[in-house]
């Protein structure tokens, strides 16, 4: 692998990053060409993964051997310097990412990108925020890339502005910081005991600890996963996440469904690298801990789903629930489950988003009043009121049959999320009960992750057939309201790849398979960087 | 040396607790503020103390691991620093936001009457 393929690793954080840079310098009249650039941005972000997907995937027939491909940061060699890898695991999320965000700034278009001042730039960072931790190799790189994502997840829940954002977005900040804290301090502990901050070489080294440091180790590693679970939204980490995603705009609060996953993933990565087989005293670290955390969130998320009073709670409980699935899997642990949740992470992440955007325009119809007033109330009176008031015509066609189309998104989420048949959801939510039944032995907790599984797809079942009916079918004195086909686009785009998904599910369950054996046998990323070959070099 | 660090760690980090429980606004970025003192000293511990090692290799010094100090705490807690630095700032703006619109600088944004 040569020459610009080899560039293209880092491109998902430069790319973006130099967008912003160019952004930063038009003000917020020149709205039109910050969309374009936007939105030309997140589409070649796509393209940019699927080709980092097709790189790991590896391609004989044209020179390409699949495994990880390294990037050394600056030519320096690992571990001394920082690394990019690039691998199955991290090229699925980039494209989920990159997927989520074309969706979430499209539909951000029809009005809200326009509720306050840089919103593209915020959104553009997040978006190299969260590629660059799926990216990294070094943990103390990774904390820069959560320093960087969180900073523009601030500035995007405060986006639109008004009381409720505010009030939410300061405990979300104040969590948020002193999570970061505890990162630091886990990271701070694990280089006391190893010397390294380089993932691959923390897995080499973590075997040969002495026994006597190993607290040291295990309690950092402990430190360092509270930061993940609170990102993941763990129970009794959590009250925070519900409230949160629901005072955030709707495209901002569907691109946020990746962000609890970057929590999982750092997890999954780690636990993969660090407490796998090979890893001496420290393997299985945890485990179990996860499986009842994660099986405590199931249940939290559950009974929050049921006892929700509006669809945006509904969806960050389920949130919750999906990051507890993913937990409490990753605490089991085995092969084929590993691959079942990836399958269940990519469908639940896109079911969820495509929910964060619907809800809006399902609600606007039942309530007109209330959404127009809560968007557009700049608090700073700075140089961007005018802006507001420039252009406030909707754009796009407008759809008869509003109901139809948002009756039938609704339906189509609803199965999605409750995993019923035929769509992913039952197809992921299938795969992991039958992976859990696979084992020789069915451990009580298996059983246990079985049962609340199916409590909280009926959970969900009921609480979107209730919202549906009142929000859909309840007879309104109004005309309904009217739908742009710029919404309109992103959802179902969005629930397009959740049916691809099902159509795809064999390739895609075989490349979820591959995944998880090399997450199994981290071997192939250890030895990827260890040998990575510096500029001009040729691999040994 | 070890046992002042530690004691200042200690209290650090206890008083910054102390102040992110509590219920006013201000008191929470304080408490933040002292718990990020805390942690970036905690950090340059974990790179072993050592006092007169310099740690960057001269030109002309021999290359010997055991004459440095470990550079590379330092450079995380320079990150550390800066970002913590940052994020308080901002912090310090929402919570004059939060201030100007619900009228009060209870977290919670409404006053506790029981």
């Amino acid at each position: 692998m040569t020459g610009w393929i080899q560039h293209l690793i880092v491109a998902p954080i430069v790319l973006p990053l130099i967008v912003v840079a160019i952004m930063l310098a038009f003000d917020e009249r020149r709205r039109e060409l910050k969309r374009v650039l936007g939105l030309s941005t997140t589409v070649a972000l796509i393209a940019i993964s699927a080709l980092l997907l097709w790189l790991v995937a590896g391609h004989p027939e044209a020179g390409i051997e699949p495994g990880p491909h390294v990037y050394l940061l600056g030519d320096w060699p690992a571990p001394f310097g920082i690394v990019l890898v690039v691998d199955r695991l991290s090229a699925m999320m980039l494209l989920l990412t990159n997927l989520l965000g074309f969706t979430s700034l499209f539909y951000a278009l029809a009005r809200w990108d326009r509720s306050g001042p840089r919103f593209h730039a915020l959104f553009l960072l997040l978006l190299m925020g969260v590629n660059g931790a799926f990216l990294t190799g070094d943990i103390f790189n990774l904390f820069v890339f959560f320093e960087v994502l969180l900073a523009a997840s601030y500035g995007l829940i405060l986006h639109g502005s008004g009381a409720m954002r505010t009030s939410a977005s300061l405990h979300y900040i104040a969590i948020n910081i002193a999570t970061s804290l505890l990162f630091l301090i886990g990271v701070a502990m694990i280089y006391s005991v190893t010397g390294t901050l380089n993932m691959a070489d923390l897995a080499g080294r973590i075997a040969a600890v002495a026994r006597e440091d190993l607290v040291l180790l295990e309690s950092g590693a402990a430190i360092l996963g509270v930061a993940f679970l609170v990102k993941a939204g763990i129970w009794p980490l959590s009250f925070w996440l519900p409230r949160t995603y629901a005072a955030a705009a709707p495209p901002v609060a569907a691109l946020f469904a990746i962000m609890s996953k970057v929590g999982i993933y750092i997890i999954l990565r780690l636990s993969s690298l660090l407490f796998g087989d090979g890893s001496g005293g420290a393997a299985g670290f945890a485990d179990q801990w996860l499986v009842y955390a994660g099986l405590a969130t199931i249940v939290f998320g559950t009974i929050g789903i049921l006892s929700a009073r509006s669809l945006t709670q509904v969806a960050g409980h389920y949130v919750l629930v999906s990051s507890g699935t993913l937990l409490a899997a990753i605490g089991i642990g085995g092969q084929a489950l590993t691959a079942a949740l990836l399958f269940y992470l990519v469908s639940s992440t896109l079911a969820v988003s495509a929910l964060y955007l619907i809800i809006e325009p399902v609600e606007r119809n039942a309530d007109e009043e209330d959404m127009i007033a809560g968007i557009a109330e700049p608090v700073f009176d700075d140089e961007y009121t005018g802006a507001l008031e420039e252009d406030e015509s909707e754009i796009g066609v407008v759809i008869p049959g509003t109901i139809a189309i948002l009756g039938g998104g609704f339906i189509f989420c609803a199965l999605l999320l409750a995993g019923l048949p035929p769509l992913s959801g039952f197809i992921a939510k299938f795969a992991i009960v039958d992976a859990l039944f696979q084992a020789p032995v069915i451990a009580p907790t298996s059983w246990m992750l079985i049962a609340v599984v199916v409590c909280s797809g009926l959970a969900t079942l009921i609480a979107m057939t209730r919202a549906g009916i009142d929000l859909l079918w309840t007879p309104a004195d109004d005309a309904p309201a009217r739908l742009s086909l710029i919404e309109v686009a992103p959802i179902g785009f969005l629930l397009a790849v959740c049916l691809a998904l099902m159509v795809g599910a064999g390739p895609m369950m075989a490349y979820m398979e591959g995944t998880a054996a090399a997450l199994r046998d981290p071997a192939g990323y250890i030895d990827a960087v260890g040998q990575a070959p510096r500029f001009g070099e040729v691999a040994p | 040396m070890e046992i002042v660090l530690s004691l200042a760690i200690g209290i650090l980090t206890a008083s910054g607790l102390w102040l992110l429980f509590r219920p006013r606004t201000f008191q929470v970025i304080l408490g933040l503020s002292l718990l990020s003192y805390a942690v970036n000293l905690f950090i340059v511990a974990a790179g072993r103390l050592r006092t007169d090692a310099p740690p960057i290799v001269g030109k002309d010094t021999p290359a010997d691991p055991a004459l440095y100090a470990d550079p590379l705490p330092q450079a995380l807690v320079l990150t550390a620093i800066v970002i913590s630095f940052a994020t308080t700032a901002l912090l310090l703006v929402v919570l004059l936001a939060s201030r100007g619109l619900t009228g009060t600088d209870h977290v919670d944004g409404e006053e506790d009457d029981s």
